[in-house]
């Protein structure tokens, strides 16, 4: 398989308080936390959807990145076929933590559904394809480390069966205040040869 | 040319048997796993649930390990895993998948250092792993409630991608406080052991359960053959599926493209069927679109529960037993129908000819995945 040549169409980082975008730095603030800092990305980007502010942090994550890559990508009139594949380490264990949090005290009890559902990492697929309106493939993976063998071998099956045009391909970790996106666009035109060595020298950036 | 792939191994650890053969055992007896239980850790009052007796577990365990350092899940899975592993050659074109929504997540109640460690699901897998002794990094799928029948798909894929000549699947998940109050607290939680399809249903009973498989490119010993799937979002809200049961609709008609086949072909469905109102209605009416209201249609959820990311690869592997025994097995739990636009649901153990055989899963986050199996001649 894979004779057919796939390309890296776009790069989005996001980590130190500073969004990079195809190598240019588009939003770097001073030491802040990851909430202040993602609020002040959501203005400076003027994103306006208000549902933002409801998601925990792996969401906002990958919501914002997947935001800066998507927005000239997607038509209002066509339909979009392109593939989610999302990996992280920590799965969704920050909120594990927090909803943990909630019911470990049998006087003080108080579970919340609003908590609960961000305990599944795959939450944050679903706020990026209700935000883009991507009926789409979409799967998420857990890893010890950012898989690049794997990640190249299942997106280009994908569009080599068919099962979608293109793939936001995407490394969204995020526990106990430490986070770092690395999400990329992958086409099967391009300039940027999508290969094992590229994406590990582009993840270490 | 796409690569052929096949199921050729298959395994499972319930509440109602230890092994395939007991579990249908089991079911061409209507017995179920679901009991009511009276445990003040889990829950403050008496709740309906199907959960592994924790001795016949461990006495099963120790017959193939004296080692008592894994958990209660990472002893399920290696149970589910080990006669389907034993006898194979694991080299680097040998793939291994864990499958689960929650993994370890009981690590959580006693967070010391040490504990907490086994909360990563990566690190669950490399337990289950090391038992076996994999050549090649796991791959855990941890996406909801569609996690074990995406497994399949993801399998499969790399298969045809190959990554892989044979990939082990072993998916599961545990009862949890974790889990029990979290569906408790979205009133989704039924009273009284679940009713799929049903009337009066009001709701999920929670199970657990590990079930494994071997995907290979080896048509020698196969079971089924894999011939399409498909896995797309609702794009519609996270915590319920879409009303008009888009994203389930668009998945098989993937599957269905890929496979080549049209709906008229499909001899039997092994549905999601959580029992709660939105999702069994959102399901019958993705099947009256695509024109599948006739086909015999089950949930298994009425003997073991939601098993959660064990459930798609569990139903699975009791889908293909009935391929192979010839065999419709009850959608237990089922008395009137509830849903708005009619689906056949299996009323009674019976026995049919099934040569095509469709498995689907919907989850939250919008997820979905339909996967098409084949009896192989």
């Amino acid at each position: 398989m894979s004779e057919n040549k796939t390309y890296i169409q776009s790069i989005c980082m996001i980590q130190n308080n500073e969004i990079i975008l195809d190598g240019k730095t588009i939003l770097k603030i001073e030491p802040t936390s990851f909430s202040d800092f993602s609020k002040k990305a959501y203005q400076n980007f003027d994103v306006n959807y208000p549902k933002f502010f409801k998601m925990d942090g792996l969401s906002k994550l990958a919501f914002l990145g997947s935001e800066l890559l998507l927005k000239k990508e997607i038509g209002e009139t066509k339909e979009n076929n392109i593939a989610l594949v999302f990996s992280n380490k920590s799965s969704s264990l920050d909120t594990d933590v927090k909803y943990q949090k909630s019911i470990s005290d049998k006087e003080n009890y108080f579970p919340s559904p609003a908590v609960f559902v961000y305990t599944l990492p795959n939450i944050c697929l679903g706020e990026i394809c209700i935000r883009h309106q991507l009926r789409s493939e979409n799967s998420f993976f857990i890893f010890e480390a950012f898989n690049p063998a794997f990640m190249i071998n299942y997106s280009n099956i994908l569009m080599e069966t068919k099962k979608a045009d293109k793939v936001l391909c995407g490394w969204v970790e995020y526990f106990d205040k430490e986070y770092k996106a690395f999400i990329y666009l992958v086409g099967k035109e391009g300039d940027f040869e999508h290969k094992i060595e590229t994406l590990k020298t582009e993840y270490n950036k | 040319m796409i690569r052929e792939v096949y199921i050729t191994e298959t395994n499972c650890i319930t509440p109602i048997g230890f092994d395939v053969a007991a579990n249908i055992k089991n079911i061409m007896g209507c017995v179920s796993g679901i009991q009511l239980q009276h445990n003040l850790q889990l829950m403050k009052t008496p709740f309906y649930a199907s959960i592994v007796n924790n001795e016949e577990l461990n006495m099963a365990f120790s017959k193939i390990s004296l080692t008592e350092n894994y958990t209660r899940l990472e002893k399920m899975m290696i149970l589910a895993l080990n006669p389907i592993v034993k006898e194979s050659k694991l080299d680097t074109k040998t793939g291994f998948i864990l499958s689960t929504t929650k993994g370890n997540i009981t690590a959580l109640e006693n967070p010391s250092s040490a504990n907490f460690k086994k909360a990563y699901l990566s690190q669950l897998a490399k337990n289950v792993a090391d038992f076996f002794g994999f050549k090649t990094e796991p791959i855990v799928v941890s996406n909801a409630c569609v996690s074990g029948i995406l497994a399949v798909s993801v399998a499969k894929r790399l298969i045809q991608s190959e990554m892989f000549d044979n990939v082990f699947i072993v998916a599961g998940d545990e009862v949890s406080e974790f889990v029990l109050s979290g569906f408790n607290s979205f009133q989704a939680m039924s009273d009284l052991p679940c009713k799929p399809y049903s009337k009066n249903r009001n709701g999920v009973t929670l199970g657990e359960a590990t079930s494994a498989v071997l995907v290979s490119s080896h048509k020698k010993n196969a079971k089924i053959k894999i011939i399409g799937d498909g896995s797309i979002n609702d794009a519609n809200h996270i915590s319920g599926p879409s009303r008009t049961g888009e994203g389930l609709f668009r998945s098989i008609e993937s599957a269905l493209a890929e496979a080549k086949i049209n709906t008229n072909q499909i001899d039997y469905i092994s549905a999601h069927g959580t029992a709660t109102s939105f999702n069994d209605e959102m399901e019958a009416i993705a099947f009256n679109r695509l024109g599948l209201e006739n086909v015999p249609v089950n949930s298994l959820k009425g003997f073991y529960g939601h098993t959660l990311g064990a459930s798609g690869l569990l139903e699975t592997v009791i889908g293909i037993q009935s391929v192979l025994e010839r065999k419709l097995f009850i959608s237990l739990g089922f008395y009137e129908i509830g849903v708005s636009q009619s689906i056949n649901i299996i009323e009674k153990n019976e026995d049919k000819n099934i040569r095509y055989f469709l498995k689907t899963a919907s989850g939250f986050g919008g997820c979905n995945t339909a996967v098409l199996f084949e009896k192989v001649k």
